[in-house]
C-alpha cells in the first residue's frame, strides 16, 4: 500500500515541481546564510581593521558590531520568510500530493 | 506510582538535611569553620526551592501521562510549534551561553560577538536542510534518520557513538559549572553536594517524565532565562541613559585594555590567526546542526509544520538573547569591574571577580537589583543547568536504549517496555556518571569542552545527517567510515592541539597548532564518506542507493511519517 503510494507520488508531476521549488528556495536561502556569515568570518580573518574601525570620527562603536547584529537579525528574518512560503505554498501542495496518491 | 512517591521523599529529604545544615550553620548551633562565615543567599534559595517545586509537581503531571515510549522519548508527539521554540531555546541557551558569552565580552568586549553570530547561524541552516525532514524520516533519535535506509547496526552504533561522546562531555561542563556557579553563590553547599543536587533531580525529572517533564522545564526555563535577561539589559542601558554609544565609551573608559576590547577580533592578548578564526566559524555553524539533543526535540512536534514553526520562534529567541548577552557583558564592564564588592583585589587586576571568571553576568544582576535580583537570577541559572542536563541525559539515554539495545542488539524485537525501561537505567546511569565526572573534573580546566562538543557534532553528526538525507550515492560505508572519521580525526587533533597538549597535558608546543580542528576534518569526512561510497559495488550498496527514492517521498510529503497526536 504505501510502496504503491510512493511510486504514485514519484510519477506525479506535483511532486517534482514541490521538489524543486523547495529545493530552490532551501538552497538559495542557505547559501545567503553561508555568504553573510563566513563573509563575516573571513573579514575577521583577514580584514579585521575593516571591521573594528569607529562608525565615525567620534564613535567608540566598531562597524562589525551592526554588521554582526545584522547576521543575527538577517538569519530571523530569512527562517520566517521560509515558514511564510512553505505555509502557504509547499503546504498545500503536499496535502493534494497526498489526497492524489490515496485515491 | 510508589516509585515516583518514593523518589519525591528521597529528594525532599536530600533537600531537607541540607537546608537544616545550612540554617544550624546560621543559628550557630554549628561552630563556623571559617572566621568569616559569608551570609547565607536566602533569597537565592528561596527561588531555587519554588522553582524545584514547580518543576517536581510538572514531573507528576507528566509521569501520569507518560505510558508508551513515545510519551517517554518524544512527549507523546503533541509539543506544539512555539512550545518547542521555547523549549529549543531552552535546551540551547545553556549556562555556557549566558555566563559564558557575557563573561567572554566582559573579557574580550566586541571579539564575543563572534561567538553570538556563530552559534546563531546553524539555526537557518537547520531549518531550511533538516527540521522538516528529520520529523518526516525518524522517531526518537537522529541515527533513526541516518540509518533509514542503510544497515541498521553499523550506522547506529557510529551514530550513538558520536552522540554518546557529545552528550557526555557537554554534561561534564555543565556538571561543572552548576557546581561551582551553586558554591559559589551559596557557599554552605560545597562544590560536590552542588553537582548531587543537580545529578539527583535531572534523574527524577527524566526517568519519571520523559520527554513531557524535560520539555516544560525547558520552556519553563527559557521563560526565566529571557525575562530575566532583559531585566538585566534594560537595567545596564537604564544606567546609560539608554544610549548604546555611552554604554560602549564608558566600558571603553573602565576596561584596562581600554581600546583594545573594540579593535581585537582575537581573544587579547592572543595572535591574530585568520585559519582558526574560520576554523571556529565552521564549528559554530555546523556544531549547532549536529547537536544530538537539539536534534532530537523535533520528534517530540505534531508534524514537520509545527517542527518548522519551532525554529522560527526557537531562532528568534535565541537571536533576541545573544543581543542581549552582548548588552549584558559590556554592562558589566561599566558595573562590576572595579567594584571591590565583586573583585578579588582591584589594586591588582579591577577584572578579576571573586568566585571565578564565569562570574560577570551574576554579579551585574546584584549591582543593578541588589540582593534579591542576584538571587533569582542565580536561580536563573540553576534552572538553566537543570534544564539543559536533563536534555542531554535524555538524548543520551535514547542513543543508548533506541539505538545500541533496541536496534543494534536486540535487532528490533524487544518491546516497547522493555526500551523504556532500559532507557530509565542509562538515565539513572548517565546521571550519575554526570556527577562522578563533574567531581572528577573539578580542578580541570574545562574550556576546551565546546570545541570538543561543537567539533564533533559538526564533523561527524552533521556530515552523515545532511547526506544520507540528500544524496542517493551514499552507502553504509561510506556514511560509517565517514562518521568514524569525523569521531577520531576531532578527537584526536583536540588532544594533539593547544589546549589538551599544551594547556592540560604540559606537553610543551602543540603537534598541531589550531584549537579548531574542523576546517581539516569536515573536508576529510565528505571525501572519505564520498570515495569509500563511490566505490561500493556490494550488492547491498545498490540496494541502498535503490532505496533512496522511498526515503525521498517519505521526507519530501511525510507520508508514513511517525504520527503526531491530535489536538
Amino acid at each position: 500500500m504505501s510502496e504503491l503510494s510512493a511510486s504514485r507520488i514519484q510519477n506525479n508531476p506535483k511532486y517534482h515541481q514541490l521538489v524543486m521549488q523547495r529545493d530552490s528556495l532551501a538552497w538559495t536561502l542557505s547559501a545567503i546564510v553561508c555568504v553573510m556569515y563566513f563573509g563575516f568570518i573571513l573579514l575577521i580573518a583577514f580584514a579585521p581593521d575593516f571591521l573594528t574601525q569607529p562608525l565615525s570620527a567620534d564613535s567608540v562603536i566598531p562597524v562589525g558590531m551592526p554588521v554582526g547584529v545584522g547576521v543575527i537579525l538577517v538569519s530571523c528574518i530569512l527562517t520566517a520568510i521560509y515558514v511564510r512560503r512553505a505555509n502557504h505554498t509547499f503546504d498545500p501542495l503536499t496535502d493534494e500530493i497526498i489526497q492524489e496518491s490515496l485515491k | 506510582m510508589r516509585t515516583w512517591k518514593t523518589a519525591c521523599l528521597t529528594t525532599l529529604a536530600t533537600a531537607m538535611s541540607l537546608f537544616t545544615s545550612i540554617a544550624l550553620a546560621a543559628d550557630g548551633a554549628v561552630p563556623p569553620v571559617a572566621p568569616a562565615e559569608p551570609p547565607i543567599n536566602w533569597h537565592a534559595i528561596v527561588m531555587f526551592v519554588i522553582f524545584v517545586a514547580i518543576t517536581l509537581g510538572i514531573t507528576y503531571w507528566a509521569a501520569k501521562r507518560t505510558k508508551t515510549a513515545t510519551d517517554f522519548y518524544a512527549a507523546g508527539r503533541g509539543i506544539t510549534g512555539l512550545q518547542n521554540g521555547l523549549a529549543i531555546a531552552g535546551d540551547y541557551m545553556s549556562a555556557a551561553s549566558f555566563l559564558g558569552i557575557a563573561a567572554l565580552v566582559y573579557m574580550n568586549g566586541f571579539y564575543g560577538l563572534i561567538f553570538s553570530v556563530g552559534w546563531l547561524v546553524g539555526w537557518p541552516i537547520i531549518l531550511f536542510l533538516i527540521a522538516e525532514r528529520l520529523r518526516n524520516l525518524g522517531k526518537y533519535t537522529y541515527a533513526d534518520v541516518a540509518s533509514f535506509r542503510l544497515q541498521q547496526g553499523p550506522v547506529r552504533t557510529m551514530a550513538a557513538i558520536g552522540s554518546l561522546i557529545v552528550v557526555i562531555w557537554y554534561l561534564i561542563g555543565q556538571a561543572v559549572g552548576a557546581g561551582q556557579l551553586l558554591h559559589t553563590l551559596v557557599p554552605q553547599i560545597s562544590y560536590r553536594q552542588s553537582i548531587v543536587i543537580v545529578g539527583t533531580l535531572i534523574i527524577v525529572y527524566v526517568t519519571f517524565g520523559g520527554m513531557k517533564a524535560t520539555t516544560w522545564v525547558q520552556i519553563i526555563k527559557a521563560g526565566l532565562l529571557l525575562g530575566g535577561a532583559t531585566l538585566i539589559a534594560i537595567g545596564v542601558m537604564a544606567h546609560e541613559g539608554f544610549s548604546f554609544e555611552k554604554l560602549f565609551t564608558d566600558a571603553v573608559a573602565i576596561h584596562p585594555k581600554h581600546m583594545e576590547i573594540m579593535k581585537s577580533v582575537v581573544p587579547i592578548g592572543a595572535k591574530a590567526n585568520p585559519i582558526e578564526s574560520i576554523s571556529l566559524g565552521l564549528t559554530l555553524m555546523f556544531g549547532t546542526a549536529g547537536l544530538p539533543h537539539i536534534l532530537m526535540r523535533f520528534f517530540t512536534v505534531t508534524n514537520a509544520k509545527a517542527a518548522r514553526k519551532s525554529v522560527l520562534y526557537g531562532t528568534c529567541f535565541i537571536g533576541y538573547f545573544y543581543i542581549l548577552t552582548f548588552i549584558i557583558g559590556f554592562g558589566a564592564i561599566v558595573l562590576v569591574a572595579n567594584n571591590p564588592e565583586y573583585v578579588t583585589d582591584v589594586t591588582k587586576n579591577i577584572l578579576a571577580l571573586k568566585g571565578g571568571g564565569s562570574m560577570p553576568a551574576v554579579y551585574l544582576s546584584h549591582a543593578i537589583g541588589g540582593d534579591l535580583f542576584l538571587g533569582f537570577i542565580a536561580a536563573v541559572a540553576f534552572a538553566t543547568i537543570l534544564a539543559v542536563v536533563s536534555g542531554l541525559t535524555l538524548a543520551g539515554a535514547s542513543a543508548l536504549s533506541h539505538d545500541i539495545y533496541a536496534n543494534v542488539i536486540m535487532k528490533g524485537k524487544s518491546t516497547e517496555a522493555q526500551e523504556v525501561w532500559v532507557s530509565k537505567l542509562c538515565v539513572i546511569g548517565l546521571g550519575i556518571l554526570a556527577v562522578l565526572l563533574g567531581i572528577a573534573f573539578e580542578k580541570q580546566n574545562v574550556a576546551y569542552i565546546v570545541a570538543l562538543t561543537f567539533s564533533i557534532a559538526a564533523c561527524a553528526n552533521f556530515p552523515i545527517l545532511v547526506l544520507s538525507v540528500f544524496w542517493r550515492g551514499l552507502t553504509t560505508r561510506g556514511a560509517v567510515l565517514g562518521g568514524y572519521t569525523g569521531i577520531f580525526g576531532s578527537i584526536g587533533l583536540l588532544i594533539i592541539g593547544p589546549t589538551v597538549w599544551t594547556k592540560v597535558l604540559g606537553n610543551g608546543p602543540a603537534i598541531f597548532p589550531y584549537d579548531f580542528p574542523t576546517f581539516v576534518v569536515l573536508p576529510a569526512v565528505l571525501i572519505v564518506a564520498y570515495v569509500f561510497s563511490v566505490t561500493d559495488h556490494s550488492e547491498s550498496a545498490q540496494k541502498e542507493r535503490d532505496a533512496f527514492n522511498a526515503q525521498k517521498v517519505r521526507s519530501e510529503t511525510g507520508l508514513g511519517a511517525e504520527i503526531g497526536a491530535s489536538h
